[in-house]
C-alpha cells in the first residue's frame, strides 16, 4: 500500500516522466496521461486514483474543461492544478468547480508533495462520511 | 514637411483666399459699377439741368432788360413830336428824367433826321451834327421801326450799342437813338460765374463778341464742338455742346438766343469744374473701394492662411495619433511575444528543475558515499537555485507584458512603485544605478489603469538610467500626497536637460538620442497618458545637477499620514 496513488496529466513528457519518477521515490504510485482523453481513460481503468495533477495549458482540451469531466465522473478524486502565470484567471476558476488546490509552474517538489498529502488526507475524510453516511442511510433503512 | 504636400498646402490657401475674393468681390464690383454709373449720369443730367436753367433765366433777365430799355425809348418817341424833341433841351430833360429812373444805363439821347443826320443831341459828347447814313443801325431803320443794334465802337471809339426807334415814313421818317452804357450791360453778363472757370458772354449773329469776354482769356479761344448733349426739353431755344480746345481741355458751352436770335448768350465751363463736385464723390468713393477692397483681400489671405494652418496641425495631429497607434501595436505585440516566450520557457526550466531534484534524490539514495557527493549536491541546489531565478524572471517579464487594458482599478502607489523598481533592477545594476525610495505607505489608494501608468512610470525609470550611463548614480522614487493630489516624482542624478531642450521635450519626435535608437515617442506618449488621467506631468532640471519628473494625478479623497523610508543598495 503506497502513501498516495496519483495520475499526472501534462503534454510535457519529459516533465511528467521525471515528476513520475520523483513521486514513486516518495513512494506514491504514479499514473501518466499526456492529454485529457488519455486522463478520462486512466481514470476509468484504474478507479484507486485518488489526486489528479492536472497541467493548464494542453493541446486539444484545455485544463478545465478536464476538470469539470473528472469531477462529473469521479467526483471524489481530488484534483491539484498546475498553472502557468497567463493561466492564473482559469486555474481560480478551477478552483470554483471543484478543484483542491493550485500551484504555479514551475513548482517546488516539496510544496507538491504537501499538497498531494493534503489532498490524500482530505479524500480519506470525504470517502469516510460518505461510507458513514451510507451506513446511517442503510441503518435507517433496517431499523 | 514634405515639399509636396507643403505645395499642396500652399495651393489649398491660395485657392481659399480665391475663392473667398472672388465671391466678396463680384457683387460689390456689380452693385458698385452700377451705382456709379447711376450716380454719373444722374448728376451729370442735373448739372447740365442747372446750367441750362442758369443760362436760360440770365438770358430772360438780357432779354428783359433790353426789352425795357426799348420800351422806354419807345415810350418817348411815341408822346413826343420829332419838333417837340427837337427843340430847346425837350431831350436833355428827357435823358435826366430816364437817368434819374435807370441811373447811368442810358448814356446819350438823340434824333436823326431821315438822312441819317443828328439834329437834336443830348450827352456827354459833342456829337450834334453827327452823320449816321453809314451806320448799320441807321440803315437797317428805313425797314424796322425798333432796333436794338450790335454793339460797335462807332464815332465815339468807345463801346456801346444803341436802341432805335422810328417813327413815320418817307421824309418825315425820324428816328430816337438812345446809347446803352456798355459797360452796366456787360455787368449783367459778367455776373453769371459759377466755379472758378465758368464765365458767359454776348455774341451776335456773326460771332462778334458783345460784351468783354473774361479778362484772363486768350481772345481766340478757339472751341471746336464735340457733341450736343442734348436739347434741355423743358427750356426752349437753350443747347448744350461738349467741345475741346486746342490744348485738348473740355468744355461744355450752353447757348441761349437773345434779342430774338440776333444775339447769343454763351456761358462756357471747363468740364473738369463744372463736375469737380462729383469728380470728389467719385475719388472719394473710390478710395473707399479700394480701402475695403484691400481690407477684404487681407482678410481674406489672413483667414486662408490661417484655416490652411489648422488643417496642417489636424494632419499633423491624426499623422502622431496613426503613430501612436502603430508605437502602441508594437508594444503590444512584443509584450505578446514576451509573454509566449516566458510561458514556452517556463516548461523546460521546469523540467530541468524536476531533473535536477530528480538527481538529488537519487543521490540520496545511492550516492551517498560518492567522493564528490557533497560537490554535487552543491551543483544540484545551484541548478535548481538558478532554475528558480529563470522563472522570477520570466514571471517578471509576463506581468511587464500583462494584457494592455485601460481598464481603472484602484492601485496602492507604493506597491505599484516597487514592482517597477523590479523590473528595472537589472537594468538599474548594469548602470550602477542605486535606488533610493522614499515612500508613503499610508497614501491613499488612487483609481488609474496600472499597465497605462506602469507604462509611464518604466518609461521615466528607464531614461533616468540611461541618462546616468555608465557613471552611474542615484536615482530617486517618491510618492505622497501633496495639495490633495497623489505625486509620484522621479529624480535622477544625470546631466540634466539643457535649458533649450526643456520646453521640448514632451513634444512628439523630439529626441537627442542617435538616428535608430529613439522614436522621441516616450515622454509624448507619457504626456498623454497622463493627461488623459487628469493628471500633470512636469519636469525640472538643472544642467549637471540631474532631473526631476513630478507626477500629478487626482486622489479620491486625501489624508497625509507619515512616511518611511527604505533604501534598496546594490553591493
Amino acid at each position: 500500500m503506497t502513501d498516495a496513488t496519483v495520475l499526472i496529466v501534462d503534454d510535457e513528457r519529459g516533465f511528467v516522466e521525471t515528476m513520475a519518477k520523483r513521486l514513486e521515490k516518495r513512494n506514491m504510485t504514479v499514473f501518466q496521461a499526456f492529454d485529457g482523453d488519455e486522463a478520462m481513460v486512466q481514470l476509468a481503468e484504474y478507479p484507486n486514483i485518488q489526486v489528479v495533477i492536472l497541467d493548464m495549458k494542453m493541446p486539444g482540451k484545455d485544463g478545465l474543461v478536464v476538470l469539470q469531466e473528472i469531477k462529473e465522473a469521479h467526483p471524489l478524486v481530488e484534483v491539484i492544478m498546475l498553472t502557468g502565470h497567463a493561466t492564473v484567471p482559469s486555474a481560480v476558476e478551477g478552483i470554483q468547480h471543484g478543484a483542491y488546490d493550485y500551484l504555479m509552474k514551475p513548482c517546488s517538489f516539496e510544496d507538491l508533495n504537501k499538497k498531494i498529502a493534503e489532498a490524500v488526507a482530505l479524500k480519506g475524510e470525504r470517502e469516510e462520511e460518505a461510507i458513514e453516511a451510507r451506513v446511517s442511510d442503510i441503518a435507517g433503512r433496517m431499523g | 514637411m514634405h515639399p509636396e504636400r507643403k505645395s499642396s498646402y500652399d495651393n489649398l490657401s491660395r485657392n481659399l483666399s480665391l475663392t473667398v475674393i472672388t465671391v466678396s468681390f463680384a457683387p460689390l464690383i456689380l452693385v458698385g459699377g452700377l451705382i456709379f454709373h447711376q450716380f454719373r449720369s444722374i448728376y451729370t443730367e442735373k448739372v447740365f439741368a442747372h446750367l441750362g436753367e442758369v443760362v436760360d433765366k440770365h438770358a430772360a433777365d438780357i432779354n428783359t432788360f433790353l426789352q425795357d430799355k426799348l420800351t422806354e425809348v419807345q415810350y418817348i418817341a411815341r408822346t413826343s413830336s420829332f419838333e417837340y424833341l427837337t427843340t430847346s433841351n425837350h431831350l436833355e430833360k428827357a435823358l435826366r428824367g430816364m437817368q434819374q429812373q435807370y441811373g447811368r444805363i442810358f448814356v446819350d439821347l438823340g434824333v436823326v433826321d431821315s438822312q441819317g443826320r443828328q439834329v437834336a443831341y443830348a450827352g456827354p459828347f459833342n456829337l450834334l451834327g453827327a452823320d449816321y447814313s453809314g451806320a448799320d443801325w441807321f440803315r437797317n431803320s428805313k425797314e424796322r421801326d425798333a432796333i436794338i443794334s450790335d454793339v460797335f465802337e462807332g464815332l465815339r471809339q468807345s463801346p456801346h450799342f444803341i436802341i432805335s426807334i422810328s417813327q413815320g415814313r418817307g421824309e418825315a421818317r425820324w428816328t430816337l437813338r438812345a446809347t446803352i452804357d456798355f459797360l452796366s450791360f456787360s455787368y449783367l453778363v459778367q455776373n453769371i460765374r459759377i466755379g472758378e472757370t465758368g464765365f458767359a458772354y454776348i455774341l451776335n449773329g456773326r460771332g462778334v463778341y458783345q460784351t468783354r469776354p473774361k479778362d484772363e482769356r486768350n481772345q481766340d479761344l478757339e472751341l471746336t464742338p464735340r457733341r450736343q448733349v442734348g436739347d434741355i426739353s423743358s427750356l426752349a431755344g437753350v443747347s448744350i455742346f461738349e467741345s475741346v480746345d486746342r490744348g485738348g481741355d473740355t468744355y461744355v458751352t450752353v447757348t441761349a438766343p437773345l434779342k430774338g436770335g440776333d444775339w447769343k448768350l454763351v456761358y462756357q465751363q471747363k468740364t473738369s469744374d463744372a463736375f469737380s463736385a462729383m469728380t470728389r464723390t467719385e475719388l472719394v468713393t473710390l478710395g473707399i473701394f479700394l480701402i475695403g477692397g484691400l481690407a477684404i483681400v487681407a482678410m481674406a489671405l489672413i483667414i486662408s492662411r490661417k484655416l490652411v494652418l489648422r488643417f496642417q496641425a489636424i494632419d499633423q495631429e491624426s499623422e502622431l495619433m496613426s503613430k501612436q497607434i502603430v508605437e502602441t501595436g508594437k508594444l503590444a505585440a512584443i509584450g505578446e511575444l514576451a509573454a509566449g516566450i516566458a510561458h514556452e520557457i517556463n516548461n523546460p526550466v521546469a523540467i530541468m528543475i524536476e531533473e535536477a531534484g530528480w538527481v538529488g534524490d537519487l543521490m540520496e539514495d545511492e550516492g551517498k558515499d560518492l567522493p564528490s557527493y557533497g560537490e554535487i549536491r552543491r551543483a544540484l541546489t545551484q541548478v535548481g537555485n538558478q532554475g528558480r531565478r529563470c522563472k522570477d524572471i520570466t514571471h517578471k517579464l509576463l506581468s511587464f507584458a500583462r494584457q494592455s487594458d485601460s481598464r481603472v482599478t484602484e492601485m496602492a502607489v507604493p506597491d505599484f512603485i516597487r514592482e517597477v523598481v523590479d523590473i528595472s533592477m537589472q537594468q538599474a545594476r548594469f548602470a550602477q544605478v542605486d535606488f533610493n525610495l522614499d515612500l508613503d505607505e499610508s497614501m491613499p489608494c488612487i483609481s488609474a489603469s496600472a499597465t497605462e501608468l506602469q507604462q509611464v512610470l518604466l518609461n521615466l525609470v528607464n531614461n533616468a538610467i540611461q541618462a546616468m550611463e555608465p557613471d552611474g548614480g542615484k536615482l530617486s522614487l517618491r510618492c505622497g500626497v501633496q495639495d490633495g493630489q497623489a505625486v509620484i516624482a522621479v529624480e535622477d542624478t544625470g546631466p540634466g536637460i539643457p535649458a533649450a531642450n526643456l520646453g521640448r521635450i514632451f513634444d512628439p519626435f523630439f529626441t537627442t538620442k542617435p538616428v535608430g535608437k529613439g522614436s522621441g515617442l516616450g515622454l509624448s506618449i507619457c504626456f498623454g497618458i497622463i493627461h488623459q488621467m487628469g493628471g500633470e506631468i512636469d519636469v525640472e532640471s538643472a544642467m549637471g545637477k540631474g532631473t526631476r519628473f513630478t507626477i500629478r494625478l487626482p486622489l479620491p479623497a486625501s489624508t497625509r499620514q507619515p512616511e518611511t523610508r527604505q533604501e534598496i543598495q546594490h553591493d
